[in-house]
């Protein structure tokens, strides 16, 4: 089961701050966003969104998600 | 140096301090109070925070700012979590042997929290919730010490 973050305005758009998803094998993340309602697909897929996968910042753009994986969707930080 | 979050109260005299007296050789510290404005019906802020990242961004950040001034010491705790207006949510404080380098490492990290710490922030007004977009002008503050 895969665990999805969604920080920032994004909790508001997903509904909840996490979510999980089954999966069955390692999937693409293209994969995994397209199992995901369409507005919040969109949200998560926008140019300024940054990826953390287990924590650590995604620096390629097509990770392949493991069954297991934490994915947290990260929006422009607003200020400390 | 000295590098935290805080989830709940932050008594900024008494970090002080104890930051005071763990650096009473220093010539001089200078520290930044940031707090919650009271102003726009703002009955409360939210700071989230991502564990992974948010902690070890600012530890690496502190450690910029050692490795460009000369510090003897440097303080920095940010709150999370609930925090009313006229409350505290940052206190940065730097002790050095001269003031300018104090001033300096202060504004720095100041400028980077605004802008590249992993905190995301909402506000409460008339009973709603409602997340705080980037603002163009931290952005703007952090480009200043570039290239420098």
């Amino acid at each position: 089961m895969a665990r999805l973050l969604f920080l920032g305005r994004l909790e508001d758009i997903a509904g909840a701050a996490e979510m999980h998803l089954p999966l069955p094998a390692p999937t693409p993340l293209a994969e995994v966003i397209a199992r995901l309602p369409d507005d919040l697909a969109a949200a998560v897929s926008a140019p300024r969104i940054r990826l953390a996968v287990n924590g650590v910042l995604c620096v390629f753009p097509e990770p392949i998600i493991a069954v297991a994986d934490e994915l947290a969707f990260l929006p422009p930080v607003s200020g400390g | 140096m000295d590098v935290r979050l805080a989830d709940s109260g932050l008594n900024p005299a008494a970090e002080l301090a104890a930051f005071s007296a763990a650096h009473g050789a220093a010539g001089g510290i200078v520290s930044f109070l940031g707090q919650v404005r009271a102003e726009g019906g703002v009955e409360a802020l939210e700071l989230r925070h991502f564990a992974p990242l948010t902690l070890p961004g600012m530890t690496a950040l502190a450690e910029q700012a050692q490795e460009r001034w000369s510090l003897a010491g440097l303080l920095i705790i940010h709150r999370v979590g609930v925090v009313r207006p006229a409350e505290p949510i940052v206190l940065v404080a730097a002790a050095a042997r001269h003031r300018r380098d104090a001033f300096a490492a202060v504004d720095f990290a100041m400028d980077h929290l605004k802008s590249d710490s992993w905190f995301w922030k909402r506000e409460k007004i008339a009973g709603e919730w409602r997340w705080i977009e980037p603002r163009v002008q931290d952005h703007v503050d952090r480009e200043r010490w570039r290239g420098e």
